[in-house]
């Protein structure tokens, strides 16, 4: 599909590119956040705009297809719950449901040669990025064909063609190496974005403040993503955050920052465009705090008991894949039969997945030690 | 966080494995390490050196002086002080095709970036199955002796050398602080290198063409038949002067330099030992669940049977280092403690 197809497609026409997407009112600060963010959202309409202009961004995506990347996220992540109670998956498993438009829309705005960090919460980025399902669900099995060999399991997807970085479970722990492979690009001219992607919790981290001021000091090709989803764990946001607006702190760096409503995939997928344009236009690093919720527990072994029912039944409400659904189905760009049709090309890719993972190798114990140090130098000598 | 100032306690003299050649350029130990980076830096567009105060302030210890004018602040980049992100960029670098040379003040700073090197740099290449290498060279200051207390002196690196998929390199001698870095730059996988703080005032020859040494073996520095000394980095000159000590008594002291600390290199260690059958072995780092630990526990494993006397351990005293000297020189391994054990293990009624 060509760029005039999708925007001609998909009822975007009528957006006006320098539209600012704001947090939904889901919060009771929501009003004052959105005044406090104001201030760095409105200088990245004047710069953003003229890089935009400049560096030929990445097209609108198609909004049908970040549906059924949704979708898929979704359904794969609902078996995985399956195959973990049924101990086929162990370890630990961090799901993103609920979160599914965060991780679509950021991917959808990057190019092949872009680099992704990630959480321990990345099987929809690594999915939405492009990994074969086949290869993540063959890493939860921990079987041989993983994308990492069986080493890593949920938390540690790697796939260096995709420029795909993991998978990191330190929280925050991923920020510095974003800012690495941001500043290699710079320094050999490539204009390559790198998305880092993290949480609420980072940010108390120092390695984010670290890593923020590092970025926009040398101006560095670093898309931060903090994905927001109101909890460390189990600690609520306000219970951990002197200021709770975190795209105002992040603007505090110096870089621009807004909060977009991350329940919302367009919304998520045009400002990850916009900043990714930005980023790329030479200006620095970009922040977007993604509004968002997670609806099942933080891992398969959280209880859960930090949080009301209610709150996550009012959260149910602005689950992203009806919402777009319908957002569609009222556009005229969708059908009950495409649903059905792709329902059932999902289900069918996911159980190819498990059928495959259930059968494959996995890795000798022989090579066990394998790749802890390189083939050439570092494996010679003695241990 | 005080800058710490340049050694003052260097020997002063050629050490065992400089050589002495009469052609040879007269350097220091900071000038060897500072050509080792201008030398990499050429050779390699890849390389830069990355750090706090590396540029302007020409490196805390001055090993960088004079490389921001000749190689520009892109190479030579001065840091914030966030030894995490510095080093966490290092790796991501490295990740992204680079050769950085990351420099960190202190390895008690380099706590602060503990996380990534351990969790990202020794890892990546094990837990993605064999696809992200991480060709990173980080170097600090180690050790005591120079009066800076507690926060500034101790010897961490037998630490790091806990690591699986760290290299970790102890450079004692002109040679090596010419010739670790450039093969350092080569190893695909992350390369540590630990310069004492007493060493870089440490002055001899080196051949006008010295170049790059082997980084996987251990080196004989001075060779004996009744006793091993077994040290590194800034106490192999102090088991130097017990070996002469020793051999004005009539006990001739081999001794060995470690220079990898890991992986270490148990063939050269248990040749020795097989060879004399009495051991010391010197570090100045604690003794409690250390890297002298782990050397003696090797030479328990494999050569119980060649030893005639207990392996016996010189480390700093357990307790943070102090500030003032005579409680300092106190705290650290000094050479009459060397004599005193390798006099207890060659005569062990005596």
């Amino acid at each position: 599909m060509t760029a005039g197809e999708k925007s001609a497609g998909n009822g975007h026409a009528g957006r006006k590119p320098s539209s600012r997407r704001r947090a939904k009112t889901t919060e009771a600060s929501a009003k004052a956040t959105q005044d406090a963010s104001a201030a760095p959202a409105a200088k990245a309409t004047t710069t953003a705009a003229a890089n935009v202009a400049a560096t030929n961004p990445a097209t609108v995506p198609d909004s049908a297809d970040l549906l059924r990347q949704m979708m898929r996220i979704r359904h794969f992540e609902e078996r995985c719950a399956e195959l973990y109670s049924a101990t086929k998956i162990r370890g630990f498993v961090h799901l993103c449901i609920g979160e599914e438009a965060v991780a679509v829309g950021e991917i959808s705005a990057l190019a092949p040669g872009d680099a992704v960090v990630s959480t321990y919460r990345e099987h929809g980025h690594a999915l939405a990025r492009g990994l074969s399902m086949d290869s993540v669900m063959a890493e939860m099995f921990g079987k041989v064909t993983g994308c990492s060999r069986g080493r890593g399991g949920s938390m540690h997807l790697f796939d260096a063609s995709r420029r795909f970085y993991g998978g990191n479970a330190i929280v925050a722990g991923g920020l510095p190496l974003a800012v690495g492979l941001a500043l290699a690009d710079k320094m050999n001219g490539r204009a390559n974005v790198t998305a880092c992607i993290f949480g609420d919790g980072a940010m108390a981290e120092g390695e984010f403040h670290e890593s923020a001021n590092l970025a926009a000091l040398w101006k560095l090709p670093v898309l931060f993503c903090c994905e927001n989803n109101r909890y460390a764990m189990g600690t609520a946001l306000a219970r951990e955050h002197a200021q709770t607006d975190l795209a105002t702190r992040a603007a505090s760096y110096g870089m621009i920052a807004w909060a977009v409503d991350g329940m919302d995939a367009e919304a998520v997928a045009e400002a990850a465009r916009r900043a990714v344009a930005q980023v790329r236009g030479g200006g620095g690093p970009c922040f977007l705090e993604l509004r968002t919720y997670r609806f099942r527990a933080h891992s398969m072994y959280d209880p859960d008991r930090y949080r009301e029912k209610s709150e996550i039944e009012q959260w149910k409400q602005s689950d992203p894949i009806p919402a777009l659904t319908e957002k569609l189905k009222s556009r005229g760009t969708l059908t009950d039969a495409d649903l059905s049709r792709w329902t059932a090309e999902i289900e069918a890719e996911i159980e190819a997945a498990v059928t495959a993972a259930e059968e494959a190798d996995v890795e000798p114990v022989a090579d066990l030690t394998r790749y802890v140090t390189s083939p050439a130098v570092g494996s010679g000598g003695p241990t | 966080m005080t800058r710490p100032t340049a050694g003052t306690t260097a020997q002063g003299t050629t050490q065992a494995g400089a050589p002495t050649d009469p052609g040879g350029t007269r350097t220091t130990y900071r000038e060897a390490l500072r050509e080792a980076h201008r030398d990499a830096l050429t050779r390699d567009p890849r390389v830069f050196l990355m750090g706090e105060d590396v540029g302007r302030y020409g490196g805390s210890f001055a090993v960088s002086l004079g490389l921001l004018e000749e190689f520009g602040p892109e190479r030579i980049r001065d840091a914030p002080l966030s030894e995490s992100a510095f080093t966490g960029a290092g790796i991501g670098a490295a990740l992204g095709g680079m050769r950085p040379i990351v420099e960190i003040m202190t390895v008690n700073f380099s706590l602060l970036a503990l996380d990534q090197i351990l969790n990202n740099a020794a890892t990546l290449l094990h837990m993605s199955g064999g696809q992200l290498a991480v060709p990173l060279v980080i170097r600090m200051t180690t050790g005591a002796g120079r009066q800076v207390a507690a926060q500034h002196s101790h010897s961490l690196e037998g630490w790091y050398a806990h690591i699986p998929g760290l290299r970790v390199l102890a450079p004692a001698t002109l040679q090596d602080a010419r010739g670790m870095l450039w093969p350092a730059l080569q190893d695909p996988d992350p390369v540590l290198i630990f310069e004492h703080g007493s060493l870089y005032n440490l002055a001899g020859t080196l051949p006008a063409d010295a170049a790059e040494v082997d980084i996987t073996r251990a080196a004989v520095r001075r060779t004996g038949t009744d006793i091993t000394l077994i040290t590194y980095g800034g106490s192999l000159g102090k088991a130097l002067t017990a070996a002469d000590a020793l051999a004005e008594e009539g006990i001739s002291a081999e001794v060995i330099d470690l220079r990898v600390l890991r992986p270490l290199d148990d063939e050269t260690l248990l040749k020795s030992v097989r060879s004399t059958h009495r051991v010391v072995i010197i570090d100045e780092a604690w003794r409690t669940g250390s890297l002298s630990a782990e050397i003696a526990a090797r030479i328990a494993e494999q050569a119980f049977y060649d030893l005639d006397a207990p392996i016996e351990r010189v480390c700093a005293a357990e307790v943070p280092t102090p500030y003032a000297k005579h409680l300092e020189d106190a705290a650290l391994p000094q050479p009459a403690d060397i004599v005193a054990a390798a006099r207890r293990a060659v005569a062990p009624d005596g």
